[in-house]
């Protein structure tokens, strides 16, 4: 799994590219926390992210709830039809800001 | 039928994901399909990884039988550590908000929802538990 952060007028995009898994969902962690701190409108985009387990989901509710706290935005976009499936089978397409 | 006979920790995990894909390549198997069957062979080995052993390590066994005929996969996982039915769990309550939301038994409820059939059973000291899903998109 890799991480690519592009900031742009106090927008931060972090690319996800990979398998979001229990060895890897640590880093993603590390990134979205670090990107958090710095921004109030953070964006993940999962357009190569082609694989997430439970481990990732837990990152992900994490810094949905992180970022609601700051009183800021957590989107998700570019979100393919196998993840999508995920999400919906976990409930998190109902409760992740996913466009 | 093909076994892995590891080491369950989950240092292991691609080596276990990397056994069952190679299986899953040979027959003609959709990718969501594929990724549904990786994410529970990962909830199921990092569970015996964790909670099996406790503090300590152990060893854990992968069996794969594919179906061609039938496009059926069959993987079971058997452990020697303390008795654990991870189907016993309760389900997690999908409808809360995100604020409410607790993430406990996340993994065993996609493993339950993605799968055609979960069995668990405890025999002669070994935790062993299958996994059941058709091939067919």
């Amino acid at each position: 799994m890799t991480v690519n952060k592009i900031t742009n007028k106090g927008k931060t995009t972090l690319q996800v590219e990979g398998r979001v898994d229990t060895v890897t969902a640590p880093e993603l962690e590390k990134a979205v926390n670090a990107a958090a701190e710095d921004t109030d409108t953070l964006v993940l985009d999962c357009e190569k992210l082609v694989y997430i387990s439970s481990a990732g989901l837990r990152v992900l509710l994490s810094t949905h709830k992180l970022m609601t706290k700051k009183k800021g935005t957590f989107e998700l976009i570019n979100i393919g039809d196998d993840i999508m499936e995920i999400f919906s089978i976990t409930g998190f397409a109902q409760i992740l800001n996913i466009k | 039928m093909d076994k892995l006979d590891i080491l369950a920790k989950t240092e292991n995990l691609d080596t276990v994901i990397d056994f069952v894909n190679e299986h899953l390549e040979g027959v003609e198997c959709p990718m969501k399909i594929q990724m549904q069957i990786d994410v529970a062979v990962e909830e199921i080995f990092v569970n015996i990884a964790n909670y099996a052993y406790g503090t300590g390590e152990g060893p854990a066994t992968v069996r794969i039988n594919v179906d061609n005929q039938n496009k059926i996969v069959d993987i079971t996982f058997i452990d020697n550590g303390v008795p654990y039915d991870p189907l016993a769990k309760e389900d997690p309550d999908i409808t809360l908000s995100a604020q409410e939301r607790q993430i406990g038994g996340l993994g065993i409820f996609m493993v339950k929802k993605s799968m055609d059939d979960v069995t668990y059973e405890y025999r002669d000291g070994h935790n062993i538990l299958t996994l059941k899903k058709g091939l067919k998109g």
